[in-house]
């Protein structure tokens, strides 16, 4: 069973809210992190694993920017016929460039994230999905990014 | 050691041990001290976003997750993209181009609340930084995850 908001204990809430980055870069950071915390290097090892472990975090460590690596990201939408939703939501998925698909109430009822190794990939993958459903896709490529560090209260 | 053995090595998450980076090191083959600094350098200049835990929304109870859609004057943009942006509740924000006649909107933020309630609320604080530079908007609620799949790296080793 996952882990809710209300059922977390002060401690678990407390590791979340501050471990969502600034994890340091030395022998023991996981020491240095307890100690911040008033805790103990086993235990916040140990917090940390049952967190993971019941679906809380979906992990701890280096969150890479594929972008910065020399990756290509875009995000797309297409306007799909309610009744044939699960066939070509069924397509799309089997893209392996295809990171991350939801279905939003609106028009535009299918969004999903194109990740390719390379800028050219991201076209290439857009014209082999068109091709597979026979349904134009609308590409909204990142012109500029404001961004500051997700930090979600538990 | 490149980048995308650093990726491979850490992409499961940095092991759950006393001195996780020797233990990645170890791995790599590399000085504990190089990898470090590697990373180090990586944080600096954007290839590590951050280093910590990646809470899973839903198990926060953040279920209502809109992505808000703002057709925004381009010259205001660059002076007020980064404002929305550092609104701490506002996860992800980027400028995108228009596709008209389908689409309007050349901003996006993302905006995750418990309740739509609470998102409907973000929003409109979202609408008072914009002002009269705002002329449309929109929320669009996921209501299905169709997929989720982690960042793959996938270049040659």
């Amino acid at each position: 069973m996952r882990a809710t908001g209300r059922t977390m204990n002060e401690l678990d809430r407390a590791i979340v809210n501050a471990l969502q980055g600034g994890f340091p870069l030395c022998e023991r950071p996981y020491a240095q992190a307890a100690a911040r915390l008033g805790i103990d290097e086993a235990t916040l090892i140990a917090r940390l694993r049952a967190l993971l472990a019941d679906g809380t975090l979906t992990r701890f460590g280096p969150l890479f920017d594929a972008g910065e690596m020399g990756g290509a990201f875009t995000l797309c939408a297409m306007r799909v016929p309610a009744e044939d939703f699960e066939r070509v939501a069924g397509i799309v998925n089997a893209f392996p460039e295809v990171a991350h698909n939801y279905e939003r109430a609106h028009r535009l009822n299918m969004w999903f994230v194109l990740a390719t190794e390379t800028p050219e990939g991201i076209a290439a993958a857009i014209r082999r999905i068109e091709a597979a459903t026979g349904l134009p896709v609308l590409d909204f490529p990142k012109i500029d990014e404001y961004f500051v560090a997700l930090r979600l209260t538990a | 050691m490149n980048d995308a053995d650093i990726v491979r090595a850490l992409q499961a998450g940095l092991p759950l041990v006393p001195r996780p980076y020797h233990a990645v090191a170890e791995s790599l083959g590399v000085a504990p001290e190089a990898l470090m600094a590697r990373l180090g350098a990586m944080l600096k200049d954007g290839r590590v976003r951050r280093i910590g835990a990646v809470p899973n929304h839903y198990a926060l109870g953040y279920v209502a997750n809109g992505m808000s859609v703002w057709d925004v004057d381009d010259a205001a943009l660059a002076e007020l993209g980064p404002r929305v942006g550092a609104l701490p509740f506002v996860s992800h924000c980027y400028r995108r181009p228009r596709r008209p006649p389908e689409w309007r909107y050349n901003l996006f933020a993302m905006v995750h609340g418990r309740t739509r309630a609470e998102v409907e609320a973000k929003v409109a604080e979202i609408a008072a930084l914009l002002g009269d530079a705002c002329r449309a908007r929109d929320v669009l609620y996921s209501t299905r995850i169709l997929k989720k799949s982690g960042l793959r790296f996938t270049g040659p080793p």
